[in-house]
C-alpha cells in the first residue's frame, strides 16, 4: 500500500506540460520522505512480538551501560576468599571463581557484546551499501562481475579467516571489529543492489536523469533512501549474527582478550565450571540469548512493517 | 551438462589456490615465527629450528615448495607437536569429525527439512507455530550455550548421556544434537519459505483447478522447487557445522579437527593451520560444486540455461 | 435446463484495511453449450467470480459469504472437497490469464497433461501420453509428439496458453471458464487463441465463460453478456443487446473506449476517474462519480438493480440521470464527469 501512496502523485496528477521546475518540485517532495515511514511505524505497533522485544532490548542496553555504575562492586576487584558462590543479597548473580561480582562482569560484557555488535554491523553496512548500489546502478557487466564475486565469497568458510586474520594481527578489539564487518556484508549488498535495480526503472528515477543530475546526487538522494527499509531491516538482522560470531571467538579464545570479557568470554568461563557452578553459565548465556532473541524478533517485525509485500498475513 | 561441471570444477580449483595462497601469506605475515614463545631458546638454536622448517628461505620461495609439497598430500610437520606431521594428524582425526559432521548434517535434514513443509502446508496452524517458534529458539541458542545447556541437562541433571569423550555412540548423540539442531531451524525455516513460495504459485492453482489432491500438489509440484532455497543453504551449512565443530569439539572433549585447529590457532601452528584450512576449503568447495550440480538437476530452467 | 445457474453470489474478503466486497450479489445462468462473456474493468468482481466458482478463492482473507450456484443440480459453494475435486478439470475446466506462470516450470508438458487425465480417469500412462499427443495436435502445435516432452519454458506466451486449453479441455469437460485468456498476449496472438477456443467449443459442445475487459472480443465471440461494475452485474443481455442497445451509462462508456468504434482522428476517450473502493459502503449507482450524463436527481441510498428492458436485456437503471441522449452528445458538451468527481469517494 505504502509504495503505492508513494509513486500515486507521479501517475494521477495531471501533467500537461511537465516542464523542469515541476518535475523537479515533485522530486523534492520524495526526496522529504513519505508515508511510508508512519505506516511502517503504525504497522510495526501492532506487532506486540517485535514492540516487545524493542522494549527489552532498550531495557537490556540499559542495563549494560547504565548499570555498572550503580553497583557497588567493579568488575576487577577480586576475592579469592570467597572464591565462587552462588547468588546472594550481596551478588545478586553470585561470584565468579575469582569471587568476582558476576552481575558487573556480565554488564560490563554486555557493553563490549553491544558494541561489537553496532561497530561491525556500522562496518558491514558501509561495504554493503556503496557495494550494492555501485553494482546496482553501474549495471552490464559491472554488475555481473560484483555479484559473481559476491557469489564466490558465500560459497568461503569465512569464519575460518576472520580466525586467521586473529591469529595473524594479534588480538585487538578493534581488529575484530573490522574482521567481522568485513565478512558480514555480502547479504546487505545483495539486498542493496537488487532494490536500487528495481528503482532505477522507475519514473522519478528517470526523471531526475532526464534533469541532469549527478550519479551521486542520484545514488544518494534518491536511490538510497528508497532501499532504507529493507538496509534496516538487514542491519538489524546483523547486529545478532556479528554478536555470535564475535562470541564464538572469543569462545574459543580467540576473540576479546582479559581483563576484558564479552558475552562469549563469560559463557566460556561458566561453561568450563557448569558443573559446580551453573550460575556462571546460565547468566551470560540467558542474556546473550535474549538480546540474540529480540534482535531478530525485532528484524523479523521490521520486515513485515517496511515490505509489506512479504509479510505474512 | 558436461561443460557446465567441468566449469564449476575449474573455478572451485582456482578458489582453493586462491585460499591457499591467501593462507600462505596471512600466516607468514604474521610477526614472528612459531618457535620465537616466552620460552627463552638461545637465538643461534632457534635460528636452527627456523633453518630446518625452511622459515630461513626468501617467503616466495616457502611458498612454491609448500604448494608444492600440498599438492603431493603433504602439509609438513606441525610445529607445535613435534613428531607429527600434519598429514598424521588429520589421518587421525579426519574420521572422527567427518562422522561428527555427516551426523549433524543428518539431524539437521531429517528434522528441519519435514518441519519446514509441514509448516508451509498447515501455515498458521500449531502445527506452522510450534515449529518455527522452535526453530527461532534454536538460531538464537548458538552452539556454545545450546552445548552446555544439553550437557547440563542430559548429561548432569538426568544423567542419561556422556558429556566427554568419543567411545560410542552413545557418545556422539550430544555433540551431533548440539550442531545438528541450530542448522535444523536454518533448515525449518529456509524449507518452509521456499514451500511457501511455491503454494503461491499460478500454476498451483492450475493444478487445483485440474483437481489435483493437496498432497499431489505439495509432493509432485511443489516439492522440488520448495527445497530449493535448502539445497542452496547446503554449502553454508557445511561451513557452519565445520566452525561450530571448532566449539562443539572443545566442550565435549571430541578428538577431531575441529580441536587441532583452535589449539594450532591459538599455539601459532603454521603448518597445522594451512593443513586444515586448505582441508576445510576442500570440503566446502566440493559440497558446493554438488549443491550447483543438485540445482541444475533439480530446475529444468537451469538446464536450458 | 441450465448448465449452471447462479443466484446470489458475494465474495468478500477480509483484510487489514476492511472488508472489500469485490463480488457482491451476482446472478446469471449459462446453458450448454452456449458462450457467456463477462465484462468489466480490472477490479469488478469478473475473475472473483469465476474463481468463486471454482472454490479456488484464497481462504483466508477471501470468503463466499451467500450465495448458490447450482451446476447440474449440485451446489458448487456448498459441496465436500473431494465431491469438488471430482467436478474441477473433469466437468469444469478452467485457463488462466498468464500463460507464462500458469504452467510448472520444473514440470514436462507430457507431465501435466497426463496428469490432467489420470487424476480423473483409470488410463494407463502410454494411451494418456498418445492423447496428450492428440490434444496438442489438436490445437495447433506443430510437431507435438516431439514436443509434448519439453518443459514450459521452451514454449512462447501464446503455445504455452494452447497448451492451457489442451489441458483444460482434454477430459472433455462441459463448462470451460476462461478468464482473460489473452490478455497477457501478443494482439496477433490474441485472435488465433480466441479462434482455438470457439473450434475447440463448437466440436466438444463445452460451454465457455469466457471473462476479458474487452468489449470487443465479447462482441465477436458470444451468446450472452454479463458487464460487471463494482462487484455487480449492471447490464445483461445478448450480444447484440448489450452491443447495439447499450443502455447502462457505464456500459456506453465502455463501448467508447474501443479504439477501432471511434472515428479516426477523433481523441481516444478513457473513463475519467476510478472505479470506487469496494472497502467502503456504496450508496445509489456505483457508477454515479463517474457517470457522463445529467443528473436529474440525487443518486440514492440504495445500488439499483437489475431491471428487463424486453427480451431478457436487463440493465441497473437508477432513475436519476438523463440517459436518453447520445453520449457523443453528452462527451461534445464538455467534461461533466470532471466536474462530478471531487467529494464522491471514488477516489482510491
Amino acid at each position: 500500500m505504502s509504495d503505492i501512496s508513494q509513486t500515486a502523485p507521479l501517475q494521477h496528477k495531471p501533467q500537461p506540460d511537465p516542464a523542469g521546475p515541476a518535475v523537479a518540485a515533485m522530486l523534492e517532495e520524495l526526496e522529504e520522505g513519505s508515508s511510508l515511514w508512519k505506516d511502517a511505524w503504525a504497522r510495526l505497533r501492532k506487532n506486540k512480538l517485535a514492540l516487545t522485544s524493542l522494549f527489552i532490548f532498550v531495557a537490556i542496553v540499559l542495563f549494560c551501560v547504565v548499570g555498572p555504575w550503580l553497583s557497588p562492586h567493579d568488575s576487577q576487584s577480586q576475592d579469592l576468599f570467597v572464591g565462587a558462590e552462588g547468588p546472594s543479597a550481596k551478588h545478586w548473580f553470585g561470584t565468579d571463581t575469582l569471587g568476582r561480582d558476576l552481575l558487573v562482569r556480565v554488564m560490563e560484557g554486555g557493553r563490549i557484546s553491544l558494541l561489537v555488535g553496532l561497530v561491525a554491523t556500522t562496518v558491514s553496512l558501509m561495504i554493503g551499501v556503496i557495494f550494492g548500489a555501485v553494482a546496482g546502478y553501474m549495471g552490464g557487466r559491472v554488475d555481473a562481475a560484483m555479484m559473481r564475486f559476491v557469489d564466490l565469497l558465500y560459497a568461503l568458510p569465512f569464519t575460518i579467516f576472520v580466525i586467521l586474520l586473529m591469529v595473524a594481527f594479534g588480538r585487538s578489539l578493534w581488529l575484530m571489529f573490522v574482521a567481522i564487518g568485513c565478512v558480514e556484508w555480502l547479504t546487505m549488498a545483495r539486498i542493496v543492489r537488487s532494490g536500487v535495480i528495481g528503482l532505477k526503472k522507475q519514473e522519478f528515477v528517470e526523471a531526475a536523469v532526464s534533469l541532469g543530475y549527478s550519479h551521486t546526487r542520484i545514488i544518494t538522494r534518491h536511490l538510497i533512501p528508497n532501499v532504507l527499509g529493507p538496509v534496516i531491516v538487514i542491519s538489524t538482522l546483523t547486529v545478532p549474527a556479528v554478536m555470535l560470531l564475535e562470541a564464538f571467538l572469543s569462545f574459543l579464545g580467540l576473540g576479546v582478550q582479559p581483563p576484558f570479557a564479552s558475552w562469549g568470554v563469560l559463557i566460556n568461563e561458566g561453561q568450563q565450571n557448569m558443573e559446580i557452578f551453573p550460575w556462571l553459565l546460565i547468566f551470560p548465556a540467558f542474556f546473550f540469548a535474549l538480546t540474540l532473541f529480540c534482535l531478530n524478533f525485532l528484524g523479523d517485525g521490521l520486515r513485515d512493517a517496511l515490505d509489506p509485500k512479504s509479510a505474512k498475513d | 551438462m558436461l561443460k557446465f561441471v567441468a566449469g564449476r570444477l575449474l573455478q572451485g580449483i582456482l578458489v582453493l589456490l586462491a585460499i591457499y595462497a591467501v593462507t600462505f601469506f596471512l600466516v607468514a605475515a604474521t610477526p614472528g615465527s612459531p618457535f620465537s614463545s616466552e620460552r627463552a631458546i638461545r637465538p643461534e638454536i632457534l635460528a636452527q629450528i627456523e633453518a630446518f622448517y625452511g622459515y630461513d628461505k626468501p617467503v616466495f620461495e616457502r611458498f612454491m615448495t609448500s604448494l608444492g609439497n600440498a599438492l603431493n598430500g603433504e602439509f609438513g610437520p606441525s610445529a607445535v607437536y613435534a613428531n607429527r606431521t600434519v598429514t598424521d594428524i588429520i589421518a587421525e582425526s579426519f574420521p572422527v569429525s567427518l562422522k561428527l559432521g555427516a551426523l549433524s548434517l543428518l539431524v539437521a535434514m531429517t528434522l528441519g527439512i519435514p518441519a519446514g513443509i509441514v509448516a508451509a502446508v498447515k501455515r498458521n496452524t500449531w502445527l506452522d507455530y510450534v515449529p518455527m517458534s522452535a526453530a527461532m529458539v534454536g538460531i538464537c541458542l548458538p552452539t556454545f550455550v545450546m552445548g552446555p545447556m544439553l550437557a547440563l541437562v542430559f548429561g548432569i541433571i538426568l544423567k542419561m548421556l556422556p558429556v566427554a569423550g568419543w567411545f560410542g555412540p552413545e557418545f556422539w548423540i550430544l555433540p551431533a544434537a548440539t550442531l545438528g539442531l541450530v542448522y535444523a531451524a536454518y533448515f525449518a525455516r529456509l524449507t518452509r519459505g521456499g514451500m511457501l513460495e511455491m503454494l503461491n504459485q499460478d500454476w498451483v492453482r492450475t493444478a487445483r483447478a485440474k483437481g489435483v489432491k493437496e498432497t499431489t500438489i505439495i509432493w509432485r509440484h511443489c516439492l522440488k522447487g520448495g527445497l530449493m532455497p535448502a539445497v542452496t543453504f547446503m554449502g553454508p551449512a557445511l561451513a557452519g557445522i565445520i566452525s561450530g565443530s571448532f566449539v562443539v569439539e572443545t566442550i565435549f572433549q571430541v578428538p577431531g579437527l575441529g580441536q587441532w585447529f583452535v589449539r594450532g590457532a591459538l599455539n601459532r601452528d603454521d603448518f597445522l593451520i594451512l593443513g586444515l584450512t586448505v582441508l576445510f576449503a576442500t570440503l566446502i568447495v566440493v559440497m558446493n560444486l554438488i549443491v550447483d550440480i543438485v540445482q541444475v538437476a533439480l530446475n529444468p530452467r537451469l538446464k536450458y540455461e | 435446463m441450465a448448465l449452471l445457474e447462479v443466484e446470489d453470489l458475494a465474495t468478500h474478503f477480509h483484510t487489514r484495511e476492511g472488508v472489500v466486497r469485490a463480488v457482491d450479489g451476482v446472478s446469471f445462468s449459462i446453458d450448454k453449450g452456449e458462450t457467456l462473456g463477462i465484462v468489466g474493468e480490472s477490479g469488478s468482481g469478473k475473475s472473483v467470480t469465476c474463481y468463486s466458482l471454482m472454490r479456488l478463492i484464497p481462504e483466508p482473507p477471501g470468503r463466499i459469504e451467500r450465495g448458490v450456484a447450482r451446476f447440474d443440480g449440485q451446489d458448487l459453494l456448498q459441496m465436500g472437497k473431494s465431491d469438488l475435486r471430482h467436478i474441477r478439470g473433469d466437468r469444469i475446466s478452467m485457463i488462466f490469464q498468464d500463460p507464462m506462470t500458469s504452467l510448472n516450470p520444473y514440470l514436462r508438458i507430457s507431465t501435466q497433461l497426463i496428469e490432467a487425465q489420470q487424476t480423473h480417469r483409470d488410463i494407463d500412462t502410454k494411451s494418456a501420453l498418445f492423447k496428450a499427443i492428440e490434444a496438442l495436435e489438436e490445437v495447433g502445435i506443430p510437431d507435438a509428439a516431439n514436443r509434448v516432452k519439453s518443459y514450459p519454458h521452451e514454449f512462447s506466451g501464446g503455445m504455452r496458453q494452447r497448451v492451457m486449453i489442451a489441458m483444460a479441455l482434454i477430459n472433455e469437460p462441459d463448462l470451460l471458464i476462461a478468464d482473460e485468456p489473452t490478455t497477457a498476449l501478443d494482439v496477433t496472438v490474441q485472435a488465433q487463441i480466441l479462434d482455438i477456443i470457439k473450434q475447440r467449443q463448437e466440436r466438444l459442445g463445452t460451454a465457455v465463460i469466457l471473462v476479458t475487459h474487452d468489449l470487443g472480443v465479447v462482441a465477436g465471440n458470444c451468446d450472452k453478456v454479463n458487464v460487471m461494475y463494482a462487484g455487480q452485474i449492471v447490464e445483461t443481455g445478448t450480444a447484440s443487446q448489450v452491443f447495439y442497445e447499450a443502455k447502462h451509462a457505464y456500459t456506453r462508456s465502455l463501448q467508447k473506449t474501443i479504439p477501432s468504434l471511434q472515428e479516426k482522428g477523433q481523441e481516444l476517450y478513457t473513463i475519467p476517474g476510478l472505479p470506487p473502493d469496494l472497502s467502503k459502503p456504496i450508496n445509489g449507482c456505483a457508477f454515479h462519480p463517474r457517470c457522463p450524463f445529467p443528473k436529474t436527481g440525487h443518486k440514492g441510498t440504495e445500488r439499483p438493480s437489475l431491471k428487463d428492458v424486453g427480451d431478457g436485456h436487463c440493465f441497473a437503471d437508477c432513475g436519476f440521470c438523463d440517459s436518453s441522449g447520445s453520449i457523443e452528445d453528452v462527451l461534445a458538451k464538455g467534461d461533466l464527469a470532471d466536474t462530478a468527481l471531487p467529494g464522491e469517494g471514488a477516489e482510491a
